[in-house]
């Protein structure tokens, strides 16, 4: 048999190629709209942005918003995992933010109104959030209702519920949830002494190991468990599964249970630090579960590649945060950083493009 | 004056990965006459055929259309050409109309605005002058294998295309179909129309193609006159040996009931009715019973409703003294039933998948599968998949890690027939085992039916092919509008009067 292995025809060299290619792009057509605006300051603006924390001079400062950084990348990575999982079995968990949403409600009531330590908090977010993806699993196994359909609809619902329901632990004054630190310290997650790298950076903690290891466990079931062979057979091909006796409509509920759970321990793993508050007057869904989308396909749908892609894009944001705001709109920093997450979403066409240069070039040296 | 031909294909080569497809194969096709061409699967035909409608690129050889060269880069081109075929695997979208698959790519359009009447009375004509029934508004999902093929031949019919490919168009038509399908081949030919016949079925090429060219692995063979040949030469070329075309076997041991179905009924889906309706019978262990019909005739939910796909509506179920009516596919699989399904894409592989994972899919839950009860344990998964590929001659680019999709049809049906066999199952129900597969692999999977009936093992096989039901059971049952209507012993019967039965023009319990 005739060899035909091309380092390029290696997919995980494929997934990182077009990842890093979206990037690029990215980087440069956001560098092409600074110009636009205001084409003196485009380049300081650009190199902000992708420094992000490399912006601060002294060390100290950087280390603290590094740690910023991986604090608000710990939730991405499980939004993005969450979206994945679903992927992998056929379905596309637009639904995310909705269940991330039912996990924020759970977490910081539970914390401030219930007083529960945090390790039950985290608990029921995870379990909150699998509630609501089995609701849309369920609509899809049962009634072949769109999971996307019925997630976008859930994630206005939990939106509305979350502003009822944690309007009851706000402020008085105020249209922010109560402090943690103040409140609840019960309920905020330890920080096994990763502070101390930062810094002592108190936000820093058990989060990013948790999301490190689910992204470990992920790929785990995905790819070397009975459960996952049948979960994805489920997602390939319903009635293949059903013939060989999966119970195929348990998998596709069973799998929405399990990126919701993901996406309400993303949650947990934001809120539960402290580092922000939820706002009740919010009225957008928030974006940790659409950017979990973008987060997904830039790292190649790859549980270990989501690791390298949700820093990236919580990198390129928070970087947003350093571009000076005399000469650019304070807008600017998420305009770019959305130009580059949507990009992202290009991976698979840049992927269809190397092989088909590929089946050009082997088509001619074929000979 | 010098031959005219329609289409010639000139020492075509293309290569894929691992195997060269095509090797220098040379395939002219004269004005209005019928050329089969004839080879095992993984012969090249397909990939020859997908050249000359541009969905590959031939990197040897060239195309002439009417003497001149012509370069086909897709669909789009072979369309412009006249070149019209209807696929092995139809290309149809399954929640359109007939209609609207019909006329798809070409609408009649004014204004912007559909104008189906005009489309509609075209296609009727069509319908009715090569009598080609369909219901031009019936959904391509609730209608049989049979009206979904001839919707495809409806749709080269009414492109007005000139060079018409049948690639084995009819594998799964009934006899009578089949008849009325060679004379509106002949009339097309007899008009002008080229005809290039795809087959593996020799008796259909001896009647209606006047030339033949054969293909084996990749090679070109030789092209002959069908008028100065004979099915053996033609087998012998195709396959590189003498092939038997009749079944041996001894007679029947026949032991106790393995299956014991009573007053079974099965809901139709598309229909408010029942597509089975009211149907007993048994099969007992080393006997082969075969359901013969035309497609349609409540085969398929019969099959599904052993199998546990679909509930039954009424009836019961016995399988070796137990009831297993309500029981779970899982379960009925596990207690020794295989089952080979009609629809192999649908049902019986996970396309995307590699090979492996697919041979293991009725049982990768076994502890010989798997690492301490939750993890595929890959090696013993590869081993496996290796037996069972080199055991049954299973033929893909890159053995075991072959995604499925992308082995010949032939092939996957293979491996489906390897795995559900290997299962050593009590009950084995065979659902069309030999669609789209050749004639050597047709001998081999006989062999298997046959060899599972004599270690004492039930089957129950489902055929729409007049030989294989004449030639492999030890009793026929013809199912007509969803009823058993007869029961025939094979050496008893003759093809005539299971045509009669088949057709609903006897029904009268049969000659047993």
């Amino acid at each position: 048999m005739e060899k035909n292995k091309s380092f390029l025809r290696n997919e995980g060299v494929q997934a990182l190629l077009s990842s890093i290619l979206c990037i690029i792009i990215g980087l440069i057509i956001g560098y092409i709209v600074l110009l636009f605006i205001n084409p003196q300051g485009a380049s300081g603006a650009i190199l902000a942005i992708i420094k992000n924390w490399a912006n601060s001079s002294r060390s100290t400062l950087q280390l603290k918003n590094l740690g910023s950084t991986l604090v608000n990348t710990a939730p991405l990575l499980l939004c993005s995992l969450s979206v994945l999982f679903a992927y992998k079995v056929g379905l596309f968990n637009i639904g995310a933010s909705g269940q991330y949403t039912a996990g924020i409600i759970v977490a910081l009531y539970g914390a401030l109104a219930l007083h529960l330590p945090w390790i039950v908090c985290m608990v029921l977010s995870i379990i909150a959030g699998a509630i609501v993806g089995a609701i849309s699993g369920a609509l899809k196994a049962y009634q072949n209702v769109s999971e996307v359909i019925s997630g976008i609809m859930l994630n206005w619902i939990l939106l509305y519920a979350a502003n009822m329901i944690l309007s009851s632990v706000k402020e008085p004054s105020d249209i922010y949830t109560l402090k943690m630190a103040k409140n609840a310290p019960q309920a905020i997650l330890p920080t096994l002494g990763l502070n101390s790298i930062f810094n002592n950076h108190q936000y820093v903690g058990i989060a990013i190991p948790i999301a490190l290891i689910a992204a470990i466990l992920v790929w785990i079931i995905l790819d070397k468990t009975k459960l996952g062979y049948e979960l994805k057979a489920t997602g390939l091909n319903k009635n293949g599964a059903k013939y060989a006796g999966m119970k195929e409509n348990q998998n596709i509920i069973l799998t929405m249970a399990i990126a919701g759970g993901l996406a309400g321990l993303a949650a947990s793993c934001l809120y539960l630090t402290g580092i922000t508050e939820w706002s009740c007057a919010t009225a957008s869904v928030p974006g940790m579960g659409f950017n979990g989308i973008a987060a997904a396909f830039l790292g190649g749908l790859n549980p270990l590649g989501s690791i390298l892609s949700s820093y990236f894009i919580q990198h390129i944001s928070m970087g947003g945060s350093f571009v000076d705001l005399s000469i650019y709109p304070s807008q600017v920093a998420d305009l770019i950083s959305s130009i580059i997450i949507y990009l992202c979403g290009f991976v698979a066409f840049f992927k269809l493009m190397m092989n088909q240069f590929l089946d050009k070039k082997d088509a001619k040296g074929g000979k | 004056m010098a031959e005219q031909y329609a289409i010639e294909m000139l020492n075509i080569t293309k290569r894929f990965p691992g195997i060269i497809a095509n090797d220098n194969i040379t395939l002219q096709l004269k004005k209005g006459e019928i050329h089969a061409l004839l080879g095992e699967n993984g012969a090249g035909k397909s990939t020859l055929m997908s050249v000359l409608f541009g969905m590959y690129q031939a990197e040897e050889g060239i195309i002439k259309k009417d003497g001149k060269e012509v370069k086909i880069k897709d669909p789009n081109d072979a369309n412009e050409l006249g070149i019209g075929m209807v696929h092995q695997h139809f290309k149809l979208i399954e929640c359109f109309s007939v209609l609207d698959n019909i006329i798809l790519g070409v609408e009649p359009c004014k204004n912007g605005f559909l104008q189906k009447k005009e489309a509609r009375e075209k296609v009727q004509a069509l319908s009715n002058k090569y009598g080609l029934s369909v219901d031009p508004d019936a959904i391509i999902e609730d209608i049989t294998v049979g009206m979904q093929q001839r919707t495809e031949i409806l749709k080269m019919l009414y492109r007005d295309n000139e060079i018409l490919i049948f690639d084995e168009p009819t594998a799964v038509l009934t006899p009578q179909e089949i008849t009325e399908l060679m004379k509106i081949m002949k009339n097309l030919a007899a008009e002008g129309k080229s005809i290039l016949f795809i087959s593996h079925k020799l008796a259909e090429i001896m009647e209606v193609a006047d030339r033949c060219t054969v293909l084996r692995k990749g090679k070109y063979i030789g092209t002959v006159n069908t008028a100065d040949t004979t099915m053996e030469q033609l087998s012998s070329m195709m396959v590189g040996r003498d092939v038997s075309f009749h079944v041996a076997k001894q007679e029947a041991k026949v032991g106790d009931t393995v299956l014991s179905v009573k007053n079974m009924s099965v809901a139709s889906k598309t229909k408010g009715k029942q597509a089975v309706n009211n149907v007993s019978f048994d099969v007992k262990a080393g006997e082969i019973v075969c359901i013969a019909g035309i497609d349609g005739n409540g085969q398929t939910e019969l099959v599904y409703g052993l199998s546990g796909l679909e509930p039954l509506s009424a009836g019961t179920i016995n399988y070796k003294g137990k009831d297993i009516t309500s029981t779970s596919i899982r379960e009925r699989s596990v207690m020794g039933i295989s089952h080979i399904p009609e629809d192999r894409h649908k049902h019986g592989l996970i396309l995307d998948y590699p090979l492996e994972f697919n041979m293991i899919l009725q049982n990768y839950f076994e502890p010989r599968f798997l690492k301490n009860g939750l993890f595929l344990n890959r090696p013993a998964i590869r081993k496996f998949s290796d037996r069972l590929i080199e055991e049954n001659d299973v033929r893909s680019g890159q053995g075991s890690i072959t995604i499925t999709r992308a082995m010949s049809g032939g092939n996957q049906q293979k491996a489906i027939i390897a795995r559900e066999i290997d299962k050593n199952p009590d009950l084995l129900i065979a659902v069309q085992p030999t669609r789209g597969v050749d004639i050597g692999a047709i001998e081999t999977i006989h062999k298997q039916l046959v060899a599972l009936r004599d270690a004492g093992k039930a089957v129950l096989l489902v055929s729409l092919e007049l030989d294989e039901v004449m030639d492999v059971p030890d009793r026929i049952l013809v199912m007509y509008e969803g009823e058993i209507v007869g029961e025939l012993d094979p050496k008893k019967t003759t093809q005539e009067e299971l045509g009669l039965y088949m057709a609903g023009a006897k029904r009268d319990g049969g000659n047993k």
